[in-house]
């Protein structure tokens, strides 16, 4: 997926940027509004994360005045949890909108929404051996059958369909699939890999323990 | 706030008082014209008797001679019923009449009437004299003739008209008293109604009062949108200080958690993964502090003049499982949200701020893959909607604690949390007139918190 993320702090941006390039996206920053306005020119987006307050103005006026030519979806980054804060960004039309400091996972689990919200788009999708992989969607689709994924089942897959051939760490995964405040052990990946092999089956692709190391993925 | 008492009652006495003054000033005034003008009668009428009397007096072969005439005294009669007394007297000697009546009293000039008030026989008496040379053989011989009465009945005449004159005063003052009351009424009607406009208003209406006022009441009005365009003013600046103070802080925590978030990826080592975890725990739990304290702040002051828009509970629920959605999906937790119509009056963003408060905390402590059940019904005038989770429950009682500041529940071991939530819920409930209802689930055992508020 590409982003366009408008942040005036140049060290949240970098650190978004390069957090949000390990999950395999592209994203473009811009540190005012007129470079959003020439990004938003030059290429086209799968998504925004708009920053409220901005050196040249205020994001959610540039989103009231933007919103009528532009189509992309954009999520607002608020430094304020009000709930009216929220509200009136919403009014304006934002998609969604995400309080600082945010989880990435929360961000991305937003952005699948907003993004399932408005229809998904082919472009996203990841083949996978036979199937082919729609993580906006969470479905795996073989032989015209469509296979529904769980959240947690989506991500997982997600990486393992970043790194093919390979290996990936049991904490690794962990870091990905887990929040920070909940107390779970490894073998908790174990269970969705399980279920991700159930769900693979049959599809020209598996999972495969590499003991003592972790999982990888390879065609079967 | 002191009163100093009441404009109106202050002008109604003083009103009042200066028609009571009125009223006592014009009683002794009539009362004091009446026993003057029944005095003047009494002495008109003496004087009359005494020099008809005089008039009969006559020279018979060298004394005087004298006829009392009816007359005289029937006219005394007519008057009042009050005793007569009269006495003649030629050059010192008695003619005829009450012998000591003018014992005392200097004769008058002749030709001219005298009045003179005398105390007679334990009576007071008012007379008149008059003397006239009669001649008695070939000198004058001075007479005089006195006439007088007693004063009981010019008493009871002047009495009886000071007792009218009472009672007019009275009626007087009453009608007084009343037009006093309804004219301080009508005067500070304005500012009666000045008062309702400015407190009819909302607690974030910062319009300047535009509306017609006596002329006395504008400096008041004049001083009171001066008044009103600071306070928005300030409230703007606060408002957008609060929004700068939060960037401010939070964008250096979203830093830090994004550096962490980033090192956590790349740390290799168990101790580095465990201690970066740590710090973002620690991020997420300020950050989430941080909020919870702005909305109980807003909480706070919204709650203190509530809003009372009609809205729809069943939408604010929709509204804030869309919001939420994505929190739960991440975890695999399913919101199910069975709502009906079910109109309450109240402020929208409390509300919304109440049920993310609980909504949230269900989310927290679910395990994950469990459900979280939203159900809203209706139920004798009200509106119940009931946040059931599959997560430990809420432990042992008393329950009520929990709505106090800072207060969380027994066992949350390992979750973020201020200990807000459930204050902020609880607060915004009970401002809307509705209660907080807090138990565990009968058959998951997990927690239940049922917002029940009255139907509009």
């Amino acid at each position: 997926m590409r982003y366009l993320l408008v942040e005036d702090n140049a060290e949240l941006a970098e650190a978004v940027v390069k957090r949000l390039e390990l999950d395999g996206h592209a994203v473009d920053h811009a540190g005012s509004l007129s470079a959003a306005e020439d990004c938003l020119a030059a290429a086209n987006y799968d998504l925004i994360l708009l920053d409220v307050m901005l050196p040249d103005g205020d994001g959610r006026e540039f989103l009231a005045k933007s919103r009528p030519k532009m189509d992309t979806p954009v999520i607002v980054l608020t430094a304020r949890s009000q709930v009216s804060d929220r509200v009136g960004a919403l009014d304006q039309g934002a998609d969604d909108y995400i309080t600082k400091p945010f989880d990435f996972s929360e961000l991305e689990a937003r952005c699948r929404a907003v993004l399932r919200r408005r229809g998904g788009s082919a472009r996203n999708e990841i083949a996978i051996g036979a199937a082919l992989f729609d993580p906006t969607a969470g479905t795996l689709r073989h032989a015209g059958e469509t296979v529904e994924l769980r959240n947690r089942e989506i991500r997982l897959l997600e990486v393992f369909a970043r790194h093919p051939g390979q290996i990936l760490s049991k904490s690794h995964l962990m870091d990905r699939l887990f929040s920070y405040d909940a107390d779970v052990t490894e073998n908790a990946i174990e269970v969705y890999v399980g279920r991700l092999r159930k769900k693979l089956d049959g599809m020209g692709v598996r999972i495969e323990t590499v003991r003592g190391l972790g999982y990888r993925i390879a065609a079967s | 706030m002191t009163t100093t008492g009441s404009i109106g009652r202050r002008l109604t006495f003083l009103l009042a008082g200066v028609a009571g003054l009125l009223s006592v000033l014009s009683w002794s005034m009539v009362s004091s014209f009446a026993r003057q003008a029944a005095e003047r009668t009494q002495d008109n009428i003496l004087a009359a008797s005494a020099t008809i009397i005089a008039e009969t007096l006559r020279n018979e072969g060298g004394a005087v001679r004298l006829e009392l005439p009816y007359a005289a005294f029937s006219m005394l009669g007519a008057v009042s019923e009050d005793r007569v007394f009269y006495h003649v007297e030629a050059g010192g000697e008695t003619l005829t009449g009450y012998e000591n009546l003018t014992q005392g009293v200097a004769s008058a000039p002749p030709g001219q009437v005298a009045f003179d008030t005398v105390i007679y026989r334990d009576a007071t008496l008012r007379m008149a004299r008059i003397t006239r040379l009669v001649l008695a053989g070939s000198d004058p011989v001075p007479v005089t003739v006195s006439v007088a009465q007693t004063r009981n009945g010019i008493g009871e005449i002047s009495t009886a008209l000071s007792q009218t004159a009472a009672a007019l005063s009275v009626a007087f003052f009453l009608v007084a008293v009343f037009l006093s009351a309804i004219a301080a009424r009508t005067s500070l009607r304005p500012l009666t109604d000045l008062a309702e406009a400015v407190s009819r208003r909302g607690p974030s209406d910062m319009r300047p009062l535009n509306r017609a006022a006596p002329s006395e009441l504008a400096p008041l009005l004049q001083s009171l949108n001066r008044l009103i365009a600071r306070l928005g003013q300030s409230q703007r600046r606060s408002e957008d200080f609060i929004t700068e103070a939060a960037h401010r802080v939070r964008t250096p925590l979203a830093t830090v958690r994004a550096q962490a978030d980033l090192a956590l990826h790349s740390a290799s080592d168990t101790e580095e993964k465990r201690r970066l975890r740590q710090m973002i725990r620690a991020v997420d739990e300020s950050s989430r502090s941080a909020g919870q304290l702005l909305d109980h702040a807003t909480v706070a002051y919204r709650a203190e003049d509530l809003v009372r828009d009609e809205i729809d509970l069943s939408q604010v629920a929709a509204t804030v499982v869309a919001a939420l959605q994505p929190t739960a999906e991440m975890r695999d937790i399913d919101i199910r949200l069975s709502r009906c119509a079910a109109p309450v009056r109240g402020d929208r963003v409390l509300l919304e701020n109440a049920l993310r408060n609980v909504l949230d905390n269900a989310i927290k402590y679910s395990p994950d893959e469990t459900t979280v059940t939203l159900t809203l019904a209706l139920e004798d005038g009200h509106a119940r909607l009931e946040v059931c989770d599959e997560g430990p429950g809420l432990g042992e009682g008393p329950f009520e604690d929990l709505t106090l500041r800072f207060r969380r529940g027994a066992n949350v071991e390992g979750v973020v949390g201020s200990g807000l939530g459930l204050t902020i819920a609880n607060d915004v409930v009970t401002a809307h007139g509705g209660r907080l209802d807090l138990q565990s689930h009968p058959e998951k055992g997990g927690t239940c918190v049922a917002f029940v508020l009255p139907l509009a």
